[in-house]
């Protein structure tokens, strides 16, 4: 049986939500702003018989991760920014010995230190990947606390099911904001499929090696091959969006996460006025929903494109729709949030044709 | 008389190596504590419980040699995937063995830390003075005056720094039960030094702590030395920096129980 609704800080709630889902190993670095996670399950993790330790660097705790991962039981990490900075080398091993985890990163102003408000600066750093290697990992963006406790348990199937690291990436103001949250029932962690490559001692059985180290060439070949596979089957069936207002829109508006929240009040207040505009929101940014995009941004003709930062999303936009439509660009870095107000505004300068292809308007 | 009774064996290849030649050096300390850690798992029933954790280094391949489940680290990290395995799987024995860039140089943290939490796991600490799969740069652990390709007059305290000893400084955290320095340059240094391993890994079953066994191991090809004058390097120079013996013990063993 479901809980009952609860108010729920977000950061609270992606701890619940990856209990429920059976991960019972954490290892983490304090860093603002979501500290409330870690404070968290280090109270539920021992509740449930699972282990929470507190890393002495977030280097060391994606590679906590790495280990409780190779022994098969469903492991996580958390941490902001410059923290998900440190865990690319960790995120990189994973990705090559394909072992499943998942990292979330609430994401704050940045280059550097940055500041503690919210921010989607970290977009490349998240789809990209900031380890070396030919790797990707599948990016989930909540835009509220329902959909965190519904992409918590998603990342857990998923880096199980490809045998992957899981990015979750929020931002500041998800993490700190208070919703109303119903969790489903919590998984019998041993109803989980059994992890046929998990090193659990060799009794009966010859020994497993978990490695990503292959000094042939043709192994290493092949090996990478064998990964793109994995990410083409991933890009094939894993993209999810979600649109609103698109049937009669004159405007298409592209953001994702907490802008996507803002975007939308946008879009209402630009309705009571009149003016026609609809939203595309990606929930998975890698494997980015391109075709979908590409289909509706060439029927409605103009794309207005709002992210926390100087235009990184941006990027898988262009690349999607190309010259089908005109493409336009609000960015608000810092941790600044702006008003529905001023991002209407911006709609309504993109609507007007004012500005640049892919550029920055000033709002 | 059949051939059974009349030939009885009296050594052979432990159950926890693998029927593999290694790649390392003639000379190199690497087989021989390869060895020492197969019989010593072998002896205490523990290879199929075994999850072991090589390093990034001339070692890296170890999971080609040893016979047991083994997981890749990042260079220095192998105590923090060791600590996440156990916490994990607390049922399995673990163990790290690594060398002197990667548990006293960039691992130094997640060693410390890891030791100082008194995670219930077992390092084999490989001390060979130099970084043996670069091709000879200096080691955190290289001597003063040994030359390195990036000391090429010897390691000098101004330019270079001091050698570290780790395991003086790990000695100092309470979650440690036991630190012993070995040799591995002679067969009398060998026996003491698998007693050692195995009082190390005896630690994890008893639920003691960390433990850790420094071994002093020739480097002939880095060194630039016979594997004879790697040996008497060892014993007559390493040692003066790096003194054998125990460093720590707080197991109360009784020494049969070694």
């Amino acid at each position: 049986m479901p809980s009952e609704k609860m108010l729920m800080r977000g950061s609270h709630v992606v701890g619940e939500a990856a209990v429920r889902a059976g991960c019972r190993f954490y290892a983490g670095y304090p860093i603002t702003p979501q500290n409330e996670l870690p404070e968290y399950l280090s109270k539920r993790m021992v509740e449930v018989g699972g282990a929470f330790i507190q890393g002495e660097s977030e280097i060391a705790s994606i590679n906590m991760v790495l280990g409780a991962a190779s022994v098969g039981v469903r492991a996580m990490t958390s941490s902001s920014s410059p923290g998900i900075a440190l865990k690319q080398e960790g995120i990189s091993y994973m990705a090559g010995q394909e072992l499943p985890g998942v990292i979330i990163n609430m994401m704050r102003g940045g280059p550097g230190l940055g500041n503690i408000s919210p921010s989607g600066a970290d977009y490349f750093q998240a789809t990209r990947g900031g380890g070396n290697g030919d790797y990707r990992t599948p990016v989930l963006a909540p835009a509220g606390c329902q959909e965190l406790v519904h992409l918590t348990f998603d990342a857990f199937d998923l880096a199980d099911k490809y045998k992957t690291p899981v990015v979750l990436l929020g931002d500041g103001l998800l993490g700190q904001v208070m919703e109303p949250v119903v969790f489903p029932d919590p998984i019998d962690v041993g109803t989980l499929p059994k992890k046929e490559w998990a090193l659990t001692g060799c009794k009966g059985r010859d020994p497993r090696a978990l490695f990503s180290m292959l000094l042939n060439v043709d192994d290493l070949y092949r090996h990478v091959l064998h990964l793109q596979e994995k990410y083409d089957a991933i890009t094939a069936k894993e993209q999810r969006w979600e649109t609103a207002m698109t049937e009669d829109a004159d405007l298409l508006v592209v953001a994702y996460g907490t802008p996507a929240r803002i975007a939308e009040s946008a879009i209402e207040e630009l309705r009571s006025e009149g003016i026609k505009a609809g939203l595309f929101r990606p929930i998975t940014l890698w494997p980015f929903p391109s075709t979908p995009l590409r289909n509706l941004a060439a029927q409605i003709g103009k794309v207005a494109v709002f992210e926390l930062s100087m235009g990184q999303m941006l990027e898988d936009v262009i690349l999607a729709v190309g010259d089908r439509a005109e493409i336009y660009f609000h960015g608000v870095p810092g941790g600044v949030i702006p008003t529905p107000s001023n991002v209407a505004h911006f709609f309504r300068s993109a609507l007007n044709g004012d500005g640049k292809l892919g550029r920055r308007i000033e709002t | 008389m059949t051939a059974e009774t009349a030939y009885k064996k009296v050594f052979g290849r432990p159950e926890s190596l693998k029927d593999a030649y290694t790649h390392y050096c003639p000379g190199c300390g690497h087989s021989i504590a390869h060895r020492l850690v197969a019989e010593c798992l072998d002896e205490l029933g523990l290879r199929e419980k075994t999850i072991g954790v090589p390093p990034v280094g001339c070692a890296v391949l170890a999971y080609n040699y040893f016979n047991f489940d083994m997981v890749e680290a990042p260079h220095g990290r192998a105590l923090a995937v060791a600590t996440g395995i156990k916490r994990a799987s607390p049922e399995n024995f673990v163990l790290s063995y690594q060398g002197d860039g990667d548990l006293a140089a960039i691992g130094t943290a997640e060693t410390i830390h890891a030791a100082n939490r008194g995670e219930e796991i077992s390092a084999v600490f490989i001390n060979n003075a130099i970084y043996g799969m670069t091709g000879g740069q200096m080691a955190p652990t290289t001597l003063l005056g040994q030359s390195a390709t990036t000391a090429p007059g010897g390691r000098d305290a101004k330019l270079h720094g001091r050698p570290i000893d780790i395991s003086i400084m790990l000695s100092h955290c309470d979650g440690v039960a036991y630190i012993e320095r070995c040799s591995l340059a002679s067969p009398k240094h060998i026996r003491r030094a698998k007693n050692a391993i195995k009082k190390c890994f005896q630690v994890q079953i008893d639920h003691l702590g960390f433990a850790m066994v420094e071994l002093l191991s020739p480097c002939p090809t880095n060194w630039k030395l016979s594997p004879k004058d790697a040996w008497a390097w060892v014993n007559e120079v390493m040692v003066k920096t790096y003194p054998l013996g125990v460093i720590k013990d707080t197991t109360g063993y009784d020494e049969d129980k070694k």
